[in-house]
């Protein structure tokens, strides 16, 4: 009967080796803008174990995700792993049997370690010789006691922002950290390993194999196969037996799992209401993104307001309903503003009508805070809130922002007379003056995203320049590599000098960003200088700025010493955000960048020019076969030491010997003649070509002179010239930088 | 039970049927503290047992005062005291939005005619150590609760969570009743939340921002405080047998004074910025206090032994 049994089994296996995985998280509602990246994250736990674990075969695991599921489903997995074998060598043949051929004792011995019949052993030869080996199976295990294990691990590793507990750990120690401070424990960390931990509380689990139910438990959930439809709207306990009527029995319970076909549904909604009204979306990619991972079911309704709100600024209107109520704004035909909002709700349609109604009713209370915060604070002057900003900590050990806005005023001050000559001092100094007075407006208290914004349209109200007006309006931009900078000069060097000082200042207090830790968003900060710097090409020495705006806070406080150590860490982390933005952005290979870096990158915008140079003599035929010549230069230069390379002052033209060093020599003076007249006007391109052009004289002087000569004398001279040749040619970039299919 | 929504419930009948909806589900139903509140989580049946392990299910209105918040009564939704419903349930409830749901059902609100949704909003205080996990939920926009996992109270983790649910009682009544204005809202049949709170509103406000005498309102802080500090000291040193008779209650009393005096000190703009940080300190010095000591003062001595 066993064998029987056994023998079906095996059948049965070898005529189904996969079966389809599915897999679902039900949870409570999960913030919106983590979804996206929780459910890459799971597809990526799965891929790894599952191929750790001899699964997965090549197959794709696919991702959904919602507000409160991460669902996943692999086509084909291995039901059962694979047996693997190894082999184990024991002792030399001529230990293991002897002159008859026979089995040792050493043999004997060896085998029933390793569990085996004698008669299983095999010689194996090697390099070393030959020697007994066995062949140890080790049984695959069926896949559904492997993703047992398995998968609780995946929920527990998907991480989070912010991930919280719900419920006690099987028995953990509770162990509390007393004292103020929320400080992490050993003994808090240690009841945490065993506390379950996930963004907000597991509710359900369908975990399935082939439709059955891989059994195992998650901070006490224990995996089915049943799901949970809409929370108003579909049935709970909804039986699952796979991917296909997973979908469709969600979509039949009011939940599309699959986000791409709720942002059809949302786009397919808003064309139909805009179509209607001959109004078009305000565009917003971002909520747009949000609200689709925001709903289960998500359904678009149009709203109204009172047009006599339209004569509040468009800014302040439109980060009202997308910020707070998550409502698009609805432009008429020509651009401007209509009285019209569109909400997306998590429900099939507004059934009773309530849901518009109440909709309106949020807005407009909102919209009448805003209409209250806007005519009170109008009627202060903006530069008289420079006073309260004494009240306002910028930063704890920083000062206030009243001290930043002084230090802002002075670094402005430096930057247009280093870097923005065409400024008005006055007009810089304005913008500058009253960049951070909207922080205390009650506007900017209400909508804090609006600072900046906020001060330029106050300014603008009260009769500022437009020039200034547009400079506060702009100057924390930009917030990310793909936002425009500031329009005018102005701004410009005001966004410069706010964001100088929140470097240099955060690197004198200690605050340097260390892995993803950044929360005064200072590689933004620089991110932004290069951006600007680039963008407005500006000259500027970024070790001269950044030395200014230590001086702005030494002065301010004598406590804060000029460190030259600092000047160049903050100098490194700005280059570092400078690489990034020239890979990032304008696609350069990082072994362009690191040549041109290498011979300087102080002055950002000259950089970027030698980059452009390097980029275009790059796909010359001269060129990659010169780089490899350099970096045989420096090679060899590096080899013989600074002691056999001698000052270039101290080398010799009458000590060559040989043609080709000499035409080298020849050529070089020439050359450098002509580079040095290309590079002085900044026509890198052309100066580049000329540096190429060296090429067969270099060539044949690697062909026919021996570098390291006998005579001490011949050789220190030789290698001198080369060292010339390096560091004359090595200006607008170090070739030896560059990565050729030559170089080792 | 037939819902009204036309008129929709008055206030107080809104409160009564939310009291009998948590009382039906093993909640003390407990009254507002004596003691001014900025929230309902300062209340101790909150703050003190949300520690420790003992299950507990509370519910009860909670006036809150937030003397910045004062506006004279001119504002429609602005006030310095606003009425908070708080239901503390303790460990949470696998099923606990569910139920929650269905509490809103019960004072009128159709769940499937409206835009129900659970958006995260983590809530945090630092004046008593305390954070959670959480949402708001909005009611088609209108935000009328604060859903929270504990996971910290008075600088301690918590273990089991609470889940606290403290509902906007006026931002409901207005919602319920189709009133714009908080002041319009019925509070009985007869009366109006205008009648009934107006003059409050109005007094403490003028009070808050103009009368309160700064240097005595500090001088009442720091009696409070050494007050609260010294009950701590007699704690902290008595022996083992005396710890059970040292009154650490009243000490939290005194920390919620100084909270209140620190808050009405902050509206009346007289704190200094490093001073705002350091009071706020001082406030979370004394409900770190009192956690910890309260919490070994209730723990029973032996605790069983745990095995994995």
């Amino acid at each position: 009967m066993k064998t029987m049994a056994t023998a079906k089994f095996l059948a049965a296996k070898k005529t189904k080796t996969h079966g389809e995985f599915f897999f679902e998280i039900g949870c409570e509602e999960i913030p919106a803008w983590m979804i996206p990246k929780a459910v890459q994250e799971l597809k990526v736990l799965l891929e790894k174990y599952f191929a750790a674990a001899g699964l997965l075969d090549g197959a794709t695991v696919q991702v959904f995700g919602g507000p409160r599921r991460l669902a996943a489903s692999i086509d084909a997995v291995r039901l059962h792993q694979q047996d693997t074998e190894k082999e184990i060598t024991g002792p030399v043949k001529a230990v293991a049997f002897d002159a008859a051929g026979a089995a040792t004792k050493a043999a004997q011995g060896f085998a029933a370690k390793q569990g085996v019949p004698v008669e299983q052993l095999y010689i194996r030869s090697t390099p070393r010789g030959e020697y007994v080996a066995a062949k140890q199976v080790t049984p695959g295990r069926a896949a559904l006691e492997v993703l047992r294990e398995i998968l609780p691990r995946v929920m527990q590793e998907i991480s989070w922002p912010k991930n919280m507990r719900w419920t006690s750990g099987a028995g953990a120690p509770h162990a509390a950290a007393a004292g103020p401070a929320p400080a992490e424990t050993d003994a808090t960390r240690a009841a945490g390993a065993a506390v379950p931990r996930f963004i907000r509380p597991v509710r359900w689990i369908v975990a399935l194999l082939d439709g059955r139910v891989i059994p195992f438990n998650f901070a006490d959930v224990r995996s089915g196969n049943k799901t949970n439809g809409h929370r108003f709207l579909g049935r709970e306990g909804i039986l699952v037996s796979g991917a296909g009527n997973y979908r469709s029995r969600l979509k039949s319970n009011f939940v599309l799992v699959d986000p791409a076909e709720r942002l059809a549904r949302i786009t397919a909604h808003l064309q139909k209401l805009m179509e209607k009204g001959g109004l078009c979306i305000h565009p917003d990619a971002g909520l747009l993104d949000l609200v689709t991972h925001l709903n289960e079911f998500p359904s678009a309704i149009l709203g109204n307001f009172d047009p006599g709100f339209l004569d509040l600024p468009r800014e302040i209107l439109i980060t009202v309903m997308r910020d707070h109520q998550k409502y698009f704004a609805v432009e008429k035909k020509g651009g401007s503003l209509a009285p019209h909002f569109v909400a997306i709700i998590n429900l099939d349609r507004d059934r009773a009508g309530k849901i518009q109604h109440g909709h309106e009713r949020v807005l407009r209370a909102r919209f009448a805070d805003a209409r209250f915060f806007w005519d009170a604070d109008l009627k202060c002057r903006l530069a008289d809130n420079l006073e309260k900003l004494k009240q306002v900590v910028y930063e704890s050990k920083l000062g206030t922002y009243f001290a930043k806005v002084q230090r802002m005023r002075g670094i402005s001050a430096w930057l247009v007379k280093h870097a923005a000559a065409s400024c008005s001092t006055s007009t810089v100094d304005r913008a500058a003056e009253l960049a951070k007075c909207d922080l205390v407006s009650g506007m900017v208290r209400e909508f804090p995203e609006l600072q900046g914004i906020v001060g330029g349209l106050y300014a603008r109200a009260q009769g500022e320049l437009e020039e200034v007006a547009d400079a506060v309006y702009d100057h924390y931009r930009p917030l990310s590599l793909d936002e425009e900078i500031p329009r005018n000069l102005t701004g410009c060097v005001v966004a410069l000098a706010d964001k100088l000082d929140a470097l240099a200042g955060c690197f004198a207090v200690g605050r340097i960003p260390s892995g993803s830790s950044d929360p005064f968003a200072l590689r933004r900060a620089a991110t932004g200088i290069v951006k600007i710097v680039l963008e407005r090409r500006l000259t500027l020495s970024l070790h001269h700025a950044i030395h200014a705006a230590f001086r702005a806070l030494h002065e301010q406080n004598a406590a804060f010493k000029i460190s030259p150590a600092l000047e160049k860490q903050l100098r490194d982390f700005i280059l570092d955000r400078a690489r990034f933005a020239f890979q990032q952005r304008h696609a350069f290979a990082y072994d362009e960048i690191n040549a041109t870096f290498a011979a300087g990158a102080d002055d950002l915008l000259d950089a970027a020019d030698r980059l452009a140079a390097l980029r275009a003599i790059r796909r010359t035929p001269d060129f990659e076969p010169l780089a490899v010549a350099f970096k045989r230069i420096r090679n060899i230069i590096e080899k013989a030491g600074p002691a056999e390379t001698g000052n270039v002052e101290q080398f010799d033209p009458a000590m060559l010997t040989e043609d080709a060093e000499k035409a080298l020599y020849a050529a070089a003076q020439e050359v450098a003649r002509h580079a040095a007249e290309h590079k002085e006007s900044r026509r890198y391109r052309q100066a580049l070509e000329n540096i190429s052009s060296l090429r067969p004289a270099v060539d044949r002087f690697f062909d026919k002179v021996m570098v390291m000569a006998e005579d001490p004398a011949i050789r220190k001279n030789r290698l001198t010239l080369l060292a010339g040749l390096l560091k004359e040619f090595s200006t607008i970039a170090d070739f030896s930088e560059i990565v050729t299919e030559k170089s080792t | 039970m037939t819902p009204r929504p036309a008129q929709g419930l008055t206030f107080q009948r809104m409160i009564f049927r939310l009291l009998e909806f948590w009382a039906s589900r093993q909640c003390v139903i407990q009254q507002p503290y004596d003691v001014e509140v900025g929230a309902g989580t300062m209340h101790p049946e909150t703050f003190l047992r949300v520690l420790g392990s003992e299950p507990y299910r509370v519910a009860y209105v909670q006036p809150s005062r937030r003397p910045a918040d004062g506006r004279y009564g001119e504002n429609p939704n602005r006030l310095y005291k606003h009425q908070q419903l708080q239901v503390i349930l303790k460990p949470s409830p696998a099923d606990v939005q569910a139920v929650y749901l269905k509490s809103l059902a019960a004072i009128g609100i159709v769940l499937e005619e409206h835009d129900i949704r659970f958006e995260e909003d983590n809530w945090e205080s630092p004046t008593l150590g305390a954070w959670g996990i959480g949402w708001q939920v909005l009611l088609d926009g209108l935000e009328i609760t604060q859903f929270t996992y504990f996971q910290q109270c008075g600088g301690l983790d918590l273990d089991p969570i609470s889940v606290e649910l403290t509902y906007g009682l006026e931002r409901i009544a207005a919602f319920l009743q189709g009133v714009d204005n908080v002041f319009d809202i019925r509070w009985s049949d007869d009366r109006t939340y205008r009648q009934v709170r107006l003059a409050e509103e109005q007094q403490f406000s003028a009070y808050s921002f103009e009368y309160a005498d700064p240097a005595r309102t500090r001088a009442l802080f720091d009696l409070h405080e050494a007050e609260a500090l010294a009950l701590l000291s007699a704690y902290r040193e008595a022996g083992d047998d005396a710890k059970k008779r040292v009154p650490i209650l009243p000490a939290y009393d005194l920390c919620l004074k100084c909270s209140h005096l620190f808050n009405l000190l902050d509206s009346r703009g007289v704190i200094s910025v490093t001073e705002r940080a350091a009071m706020i300190g001082r406030v979370r010095k004394l409900a770190c206090g009192v956690a910890a000591s309260y919490v070994e003062q209730t723990s029973p001595r032996t605790a069983p032994a745990v095995t994995a």
